[in-house]
């Protein structure tokens, strides 16, 4: 019908022989296809668009888990110190902890809005208590032997914490980041709820949510980018505690 | 107060929402919302994240005994749980529902697979941290291998097992807010339909989400309580 359609048009000079194209099943783009998995054709044309969205998730990540991290450390070193203070730490993050992102989301939705501070502040609540607890376990765990030796070479309490004890956390406290880090990474695609972009924007809506190769490339993309904040900092934990890597040759 | 006076008629709709149904734009006169459509959202929500968690439990608490009795496969446990914590949720609903279809069924598998990996992974760590010289003990006293698991093992890794089945509980419910784009109509109904139930609606559907995932938390803690043996709590305080 098409072409029948288009001769008087071909004939006319309108538009050149070729112009229109039958679509068949056979030369038909992958992404029109019904049942289809993954585009490869689609992909290589279209990698571009999802350099913004990774680029907004990357930084609500990072903004998030440096916040969580900063107060939830400021909290541990605080319940350090005052032990009673633990339980009702411990109690509080879990809260947070287990209220789900999208509900906590919507939540502050009648105080912040749809916006990236909405996001930053669900995203950074949500790794206290991750990291919160591997920082007091970390604490906990440094042998008494090590501190009685600070305490003989004249150290202060205050220098045997910064220079004794958190060094000796490290591998708790790192260990802690890595799952805040990651799990972070992956709840962030929830973001597109408050619209606060990220790589959701590129799942959910009605379009993407019916085309498999736009949902593939983003979860591989939030999954290459948790795995690389994992290497990374391992990386640092490798780095940072030397006398591991002399124990165990 | 400018700013609490409208937060309170913000979170005020969002209540009044949960209790009595309201009218909406796009329903035609019909009402949305109110306590009967709640309380039937709820179940639902509570029917799917307890049958995924059952299979979750069903498929990683068997085999992290397992490997852990067996202190084999140390690396693909950990590999898989954190493989496990990078998936985000939303792109797997998402391809289930676009890839294989919607429905109760794929929906409580694809749940079921987030949560496995944090229960295989801490029944595996918790296995493995039981003193190496009480199994021999239990083994000199004359336990069988599954004795050992059922009766000694298992026990003392408890608090462990229950971390994770805390944390994949959080993890299926979460998700599960998710489920209408999978065809399977939640709390997240509320959430999502933001055009039928107004932003009423779209805050209820958080409450009540906050709400039962907290209940599980807590019924949960409570489980694990009772399931720890008294000496272990002894021991603890």
């Amino acid at each position: 019908m098409a072409s029948l359609a288009a001769l008087p048009l071909a004939a006319a000079g309108q538009v050149g022989e070729g112009f229109f194209h039958e679509r068949t099943p056979g030369n038909r783009p992958c992404q029109a296809n019904p049942s289809h998995l993954f585009c490869w054709d689609w992909a290589r044309e279209n990698i571009d668009r999802y350099g913004t969205p990774a680029l907004q998730q990357l930084e609500l990540v990072l903004i998030s888990v440096v916040l969580g991290f900063l107060v939830a450390f400021a909290l541990a070193l605080l319940a350090h110190r005052r032990r009673w203070l633990r339980p009702p730490l411990l109690a509080g993050t879990g809260v947070l902890y287990a209220i789900p992102s999208i509900s906590f989301f919507l939540l502050l939705l009648p105080i912040t809005g749809r916006s990236r501070e909405t996001a930053i502040i669900a995203l950074s609540a949500y790794t206290l208590q991750i990291i919160f607890r591997n920082v007091t376990v970390g604490l906990e765990n440094v042998p008494e032997s090590a501190k009685d030796s600070a305490r003989g070479m004249g150290m202060t309490e205050r220098q045997i914490l910064w220079r004794v004890e958190i060094p000796l956390a490290t591998p708790e406290i790192i260990g802690g980041l890595r799952i805040a880090t990651v799990s972070t990474i992956a709840i962030a695609t929830l973001a597109v709820f408050v619209h606060a972009g990220g790589l959701g924007t590129q799942i959910y809506g009605a379009a993407n949510l019916r085309f498999p190769t736009s949902i593939l490339i983003s979860i591989v993309i939030v999954m290459v980018m948790a795995f690389i904040f994992d290497a990374a900092l391992l990386t640092i934990q490798y780095f940072t505690t030397p006398w591991r890597r002399a124990r165990a040759s | 107060m400018s700013i609490a006076t409208p937060l309170f008629a913000s979170f005020g709709g969002a209540i009044e929402f949960i209790f009595t149904p309201q009218t909406s734009n796009v329903t035609g006169g019909k009402g949305v919302g109110g306590l009967d459509q709640v309380i039937e959202l709820l179940l639902a929500q509570l029917e799917v994240t307890v049958l995924a968690l059952a299979l979750a439990i069903l498929i990683a608490l068997p085999a992290g005994l397992f490997f852990g009795h067996r202190g084999k496969g140390e690396l693909v446990a950990v590999g898989l749980g954190n493989a496990g914590r990078a998936i985000p949720e939303l792109g797997l609903i998402a391809l289930m529902a676009a890839v294989i279809g919607v429905g109760l069924f794929n929906l409580t598998v694809v749940l079921a697979i987030l949560g496995i990996p944090p229960i295989l992974v801490n029944t595996f760590v918790g296995i493995r941290e039981v003193d190496r010289s009480t199994v021999d003990a239990a083994r000199g006293m004359g336990m069988t291998e599954l004795e050992i698991v059922r009766r000694i093992e298992a026990p003392m890794a408890v608090t462990s097992i229950f971390t994770g089945i805390r944390t994949s509980t959080i993890a299926i419910v979460a998700t599960a807010t998710i489920a209408p784009l999978a065809g399977v109509a939640t709390l997240g109904e509320f959430i999502l339909g933001e055009n039928v139930y107004g932003s009423n609606g779209v805050l209820a559907g958080a409450i009540l989400v906050a709400l039962l995932a907290l209940a599980l938390e807590f019924s949960l803690a409570g489980l694990q309580r009772l399931l720890t043996s008294k000496g272990l709590k002894l021991r603890a305080a």
